[in-house]
């Protein structure tokens, strides 16, 4: 027991909420945007080869990064464009962004890749001066800094979507579409950026799988993850703080997962499937209203009529 | 019978030109494109056994789509045939090698019922939550595809696994469960035929029956269908029980005719597969035999490709083509309605 939950349990714990929390915050930006983003899969998984392939080529974590979020950029594009010109069904559009990333990085991988070789990432931040304050000291230094932005951005975004004029018009346009544009509000605009944004901020939790560990691109290397950020977006009921709460408990339950193999909690064995499957069971059992109703923006995916 | 000319002419252009991108893509990364293309070609079509093994191919994606497109007509939106798949495939080999006794045909018959039910339950799920608590079908159903994942691993590696081998498998299903080969020497197995019937039964059920007709009523205009006096909820649950059903039998067919046995991770992901041939097949049941013996001939060939290009062109370049044939129709059918 004692040996389960030590700190660092909670480490793995925030290492591994982190893709979550980013991809989440992407998912949010998109939706209440109004477009449903069901692509944070495919953009992630995206982001993490794009970003690992610049990495070896260029010889720059850093450089990895930004190119792998150019990648999410361009896939986000790529689905405003099919959603808000040409008006598809955004889960269709979704899909096809997950098969495309899906079939183009293993292409490209067993295309250029015999062997994968490991890149050079990005590091983790020592933040020594942080060792003395405890709890926080133990939790956060030598982390890498995808996990410290994973624990401030969600502030940052809470106060772009309810403090700022930005963010009144991006939740104006996912509540009601035709409202805002009567009102003045370039709709369409606001969905482009938002969706772009979203798929920047999924590739960047790719490029944290594929660059801050083991700096090698694995094929199906996002697993769900990008699923799993989406259940924290309804799990966090379409906010910002709520979403990473989620994907926090989330994170834990994969430690938990990882900690337990072999060993028994409260004397029990706990199968590791169970609690690898428990995101996506407490999602459904939250979108079904049984504990406390999970509601989506009102335009959510709703096609725009007229113009 | 000019629209039903326009109708196969579209699918067979966005094919085509989906082709032609992945011919670009196959350029884009060095590797001469035409040559690639024949080898594709050969290996779906000319090369000796390759069609046999093209319309094995084509099977699990004949299922899959049609348990995509009875979703869609009643206006649900059923990502997760995979899991309904997996589910239905390890049940039907559960059956395969657990239950003893009976003879041949009955056996795979039980088999394949438990497959389709086991299946139907885990699309019934999403269907009554949708139906009696307005769930999301689409979150739903990605959900259950996941808990079905780790659901069959874990009984795969802890409860029914083979105690003979290493790997996470179940034990083989005895012989009186496995489907007949069609075709002697080859790997074809009549379940190629039962995705046949099972594409005119739900044809039939869909053009020829009251239900079917409600069933496409709810899916155009769910409001119009309730104002009509359709039980709207027994629909949706209805549509998606079905859909799952179908998605089970597809996992209960490559169990029982392929591989007699389920094992971890058999399916390459027929259920997403499921959406680009009920797509391109036009959410018509005997399309989605066309888009299915297409997409099946392409997955093939590309097998074959890849392995006689120099350098090796990978066949996952399929999947670029399906998403990209994803992309053309989605497109595309917003033009055709404003137009």
């Amino acid at each position: 027991m004692g040996e389960v939950f030590d700190i660092e349990l909670f480490r793995s714990a925030l290492r591994l909420a982190t893709p979550l929390a980013l991809a989440a915050m992407g998912g949010i930006l998109s939706e209440r945007s109004g477009v449903v983003n069901i692509g944070l899969e495919g953009q992630m998984l995206m982001g993490a080869f794009v970003g690992w392939a610049a990495a070896v080529a260029l010889g720059s974590g850093w450089l990895g990064v930004l190119c792998g979020v150019a990648a999410g950029v361009l896939l986000g594009f790529l689905h405003a464009l099919l959603t808000q010109r040409f008006r598809a069904d955004h889960v269709v559009s979704g899909m096809a962004v997950n098969l495309l990333s899906a079939g183009l990085t293993v292409f490209l991988l067993r295309r250029f890749f015999e062997r994968p070789p490991s890149a050079s990432g990005v590091p983790n931040w020592s933040l020594q001066w942080l060792q003395p304050i405890p709890l926080l000291g133990g939790l956060l230094s030598n982390q890498s800094p995808f996990v410290l932005l994973m624990l401030v951005l969600p502030f940052a975004l809470h106060g772009l979507l309810y403090h700022t004029m930005w963010g009144l018009r991006v939740r104006a346009a996912g509540e009601s579409a035709r409202k805002s544009r009567l009102a003045g509000i370039n709709v369409v605009s606001i969905r482009y950026r938002c969706v772009m944004l979203s798929g920047a901020l999924a590739a960047l939790a790719g490029t944290y799988l594929s660059l801050s560990q083991l700096n090698v691109f694995t094929e199906g290397m996002s697993a769900g993850k990008g699923f799993i950020a989406l259940a924290a977006v309804i799990f966090g009921r379409w906010t910002p703080l709520g979403a990473t709460a989620a994907a926090l408990g989330f994170g834990f339950l994969d430690a938990l997962q990882q900690r337990l193999q072999g060993e028994t909690l409260f004397g029990m064995r706990v199968p590791s499937e169970l609690l690898l499957s428990l995101p996506y069971l407490l999602t459904i059992v939250a979108l079904a209203g049984l504990v406390g109703r999970s509601t989506p923006p009102e335009d959510l995916g709703r096609q725009e009529e007229g113009e | 019978m000019k629209t039903s000319w326009r109708l196969l002419l579209l699918p067979v252009a966005v094919f085509v030109a989906a082709v032609a991108v992945a011919a670009v893509v196959i350029a884009l990364s060095g590797s001469p494109p035409l040559p690639a293309l024949a080898a594709w070609w050969e290996g779906a079509v000319s090369a000796p056994g390759a069609l046999p093994e093209s319309l094995l191919n084509a099977t699990p994606l004949l299922f899959t789509g049609l348990a995509v497109a009875v979703g869609l007509l009643a206006g649900q939106f059923n990502i997760g045939v995979e899991g309904q798949l997996l589910m239905g495939a390890l049940a039907s080999a559960w059956v395969g090698f657990a239950v003893s006794g009976l003879p041949a045909p009955l056996h795979a018959l039980l088999a394949l019922l438990v497959g389709a039910l086991v299946g139907g339950v885990w699309g019934w799920i999403p269907g009554i939550l949708k139906a009696w608590r307005g769930a999301h079908e689409v979150i739903t159903t990605i959900m259950m595809n996941y808990i079905a994942i780790y659901l069959t691993q874990y009984l795969v590696t802890k409860v029914w696994k083979d105690p003979n081998s290493m790997s996470p498998q179940t034990p083989e299903a005895l012989p009186s469960a496995w489907l007949p080969i069609l075709v002697g020497d080859t790997r074809l197995s009549v379940g190629l035929l039962l995705a046949l019937a099972t594409a005119l039964v739900l044809w039939y059920l869909l053009k020829r029956t009251v239900w079917g007709y409600e069933l496409r009523a709810v899916g155009a205009n769910a409001e119009a269908a309730r104002a009509a006096g359709v039980r709207v909820s027994r629909v949706i649950w209805g549509s998606m029980a079905l859909s799952g059903a179908i998605g089970g039998l597809a996992g209960a067919v490559e169990v029982l005719g392929v591989h007699h046995r389920y094992y971890d991770q058999f399916s390459p992901g027929y259920g997403f597969d499921g959406i680009a041939v009920a797509l391109l097949g036009n959410n018509h049941p005997l399309g989605a035999v066309l888009a299915a013996l297409v997409f099946g001939a392409m997955k093939n060939g590309a097998v074959y490709m890849q392995s006689v290009t120099v350098p090796a062109v990978p066949r996952e370049i399929t999947t670029v083509v399906q998403a990209v044939v994803i992309f053309f129709l989605a497109a595309i059918r917003f033009q055709r309605r404003s137009g």
